[in-house]
């Protein structure tokens, strides 16, 4: 029987934690996760909360001034019980203490560290739900284009090959202001605006996720272990869930580290088109291009361009870092598969 | 190699006729049409509008009417949107029919237009990022661990979270309201190119960079590296001849996505720095249901890249004599 030193996770764990870069990484990601989800409960200003000024301030400095009252938990659009019951908490413990525009404010006079923190909620949240979208079509379309083979298998692999020349940004572009119009009827089958746009990217980037795992289902079919199975007289379903799919998993992390990133990207494009998240929502996304939009020559609010981009870059790349760990931890003979660092 | 690019052909075909058909469709499926403006028209006009424009046949006709050469027009005026001397001959014949929101333009003579501006900025925005991204990743991987190396992985990985509108809004507040020495945006002279080339190109540089370190890294562990090594060759002649050849391979496999990439890139782009490229029109004809400018549009791009996957794969082979262009797989 296996030790719990002998599990490839548990070594796997072991050899990411042990690259410093990585540790670090996963450090930052940590923060970024634990403070978007605390953003209710966090004393900031409200990010909706209108102050009407000609232009944006700058930002003003922790130390000449920290905070200052005048929150209202009426500032906010319509919340989640759990995010309703973080507000009252914060309400609770702070009063209606806030703090100052750290970071500066936006044309509205809204303040912009506030509506990072919040932006990250959507950005983080559409990245992740779009990326499990990806990972459900193409871990059941590869694995079972590769478990069938033959003919079928040669049919669906085209019909990716098909879909790869396709520019699918255009596509995108046409789905998401299609649907647009059907707002108000998808609305009233429970269907939001964030989940069209989830499927919408999922539906894009699902295809190489396809392609890299049909090829492991491959390479793994022809193994001895899945033989024996085979020989045992175990069915077809159960030799895909219990012996394929644990193995493919390593691949399809490693992957999932490159889409995250790229849907991120996506998502800042989406909405640098107006087919974003829209408003009072915001997003990261959204953010950078009220950045672009404030950068002009008579006074550049520079701040508004810095601090987004600054929080998206710092994401971004924590992620490409954990991702380079990731693959060397996890299989050293997946790198050349994937291009990993460590040869 | 004449069977792998007939076959490719085939499925070229296969491809544009998929996406005419998706993009068509979705199209259609949406309420509103191109002529929906602020000011309701009167029955009477909306109904000679339509009309003019087959917008009231059934669909399945529109269809064939698109693809056509067929004449399904029972002797009506012509379908150009003009002065109708000249009919429209349908995709088969090669005219991507009249634009339904500039007046008096085929979609044609708008991508005839606006393509060469596109291209100029594509092949520049390339250029820098081949040359760039292929001198440091190389570098990088001579140099490994070294101070150049983590440098260049660092910009290389920070150039790829960066989304390319956000270096073209630092671009502009460096290049031209800093040091005032570029244009701020618009067309016309070769100054006008450099800033959103960089921009365009940046994030490819990078992803090049990060591809040509690890292709060369693996390439300068092999045996025949070794043995020029000890044969007594320079360095320089060892890298530059025996490794970059085959170290450039994952960056040839790469120019195909990448050339997707910049084409999609250059939406963003072209709307920033007001160039009045195809990617422009076609944002515009999107999101304004310009029917066959935004399919004719959306046509070019499939049949672009899908010439360009091609010749990567060609390319590939002459680098590559290992490599069989046997199946589809790219």
């Amino acid at each position: 029987m296996s030790g719990p030193t002998a599990s490839p996770w548990r070594d796997a764990r072991r050899r990411l934690l042990r690259d410093r870069p990585a540790r670090i990484s996963l450090l930052v990601l940590g923060l970024i996760g634990a403070t978007s989800l605390a953003a209710p409960l966090l004393p900031l200003p409200s990010p909706v909360a209108l102050d009407l000024a000609l232009e944006p301030s700058a930002p003003v400095a922790p130390w000449a001034e920290f905070g200052r009252g005048g929150w209202s938990p009426e500032a906010y659009w319509k919340l989640s019980p759990p995010d309703q019951a973080l507000l009252g908490l914060r309400e609770a413990i702070f009063g209606d203490w806030q703090t100052s525009n750290w970071l500066g404010t936006d044309a509205r006079g809204r303040d912009l560290l506030s509506r990072i923190v919040w932006g990250s909620r959507t950005s983080i949240q559409v990245a992740l739900a779009a990326t499990l979208c990806s990972l459900l079509f193409g871990v059941t379309y590869g694995a079972f284009s590769g478990l069938v083979g033959g003919r079928t298998d040669n049919l669906m692999m085209r019909a990716v090959d098909v879909l790869y020349s396709v520019p699918v940004i255009f596509l995108v572009i046409f789905l998401i202001s299609a649907l647009g119009e059907y707002r108000t009827r998808l609305a009233a089958h429970g269907i939001g605006h964030m989940t069209v746009f989830y499927l919408v990217i999922g539906g894009v980037y699902w295809l190489t996720m396809a392609r890299v795992v049909r090829g492991q289902v491959l390479v793994l079919r022809e193994t001895d272990f899945i033989q024996a199975a085979r020989a045992l007289g175990a069915s077809r379903v159960r030799i895909l869930i219990r012996h394929l799919l644990p193995n493919v998993l390593p691949v399809v992390v490693v992957y999932l580290t490159l889409t995250i990133p790229s849907v991120m990207l996506f998502e800042a494009f989406l909405s640098f088109l107006g087919l974003g998240v829209e408003a009072p929502m915001v997003s990261w996304g959204t953010l950078a291009v009220d950045g672009v939009e404030g950068i002009n020559p008579i006074r550049p609010f520079w701040w508004l361009a810095l601090w987004p981009s600054l929080a998206m870059g710092t994401t971004l790349l924590a992620l490409g870092i954990l991702g380079d760990g990731l693959r060397d931890a996890l299989d050293p003979r997946m790198a050349p598969l994937l291009g990993g660092k460590h040869r | 190699m004449a069977r792998f690019l007939l076959r490719r052909l085939a499925w070229f075909a296969i491809t544009l006729w998929v996406v005419m058909s998706l993009s068509f469709a979705l199209m259609r499926a949406v309420p509103g049409g191109p002529f929906d403006g602020e000011r309701r028209l009167s029955a009477a006009i909306e109904r000679n509008v339509a009309q003019r424009y087959h917008l009231d046949w059934p669909l399945w006709r529109q269809y064939l009417q698109y693809t056509g050469p067929l004449n399904l027009d029972e002797g009506r005026a012509g379908f150009l949107g003009g002065n109708g001397t000249r009919r429209f001959g349908g995709l088969l014949t090669g005219d991507l029919g009249p634009s339904f929101k500039h007046r008096d333009y085929t979609v044609n003579q708008i991508i005839a237009e606006s393509l060469p501006i596109s291209m100029a900025l594509g092949i520049a925005a390339m250029a820098w990022a081949l040359a760039l991204g292929l001198g440091a990743g190389v570098l990088s991987a001579v140099r490994r661990g070294g101070k150049i190396d983590v440098g260049v992985r660092l910009i290389a990985t920070l150039g790829i979270a960066v989304p390319n509108f956000v270096v073209a809004s630092l671009l502009i507040l460096v290049f031209s309201f800093g040091a005032g020495l570029l244009p701020v945006a618009g067309w016309g002279s070769a100054r006008h190119l450099v800033l959103p080339a960089l921009a365009l190109g940046a994030p490819f540089a990078a992803h090049i960079a990060r591809l040509a370190r690890t292709g060369m890294l693996e390439v300068l562990s092999q045996d025949h590296i070794r043995t020029a090594r000890a044969k007594g060759l320079p360095e320089r002649i060892v890298v530059l001849r025996h490794a970059l050849r085959g170290g450039v391979l994952p960056v040839v496999s790469y120019l195909g996505p990448a050339a997707a990439g910049i084409l999609t890139g250059s939406l963003v782009i072209e709307r920033i720095f007001a160039i009045p490229g195809t990617g422009t029109h076609f944002v515009n004809s999107a999101l304004g249901r310009d029917y066959t400018l935004a399919m004719g549009v959306t046509l070019l791009y499939t049949a672009l890249v899908y010439t360009l996957n091609t010749a990567v794969d060609v390319i590939y082979r002459l680098l590559d004599p290992r490599i069989e262009l046997g199946g589809e797989g790219r």
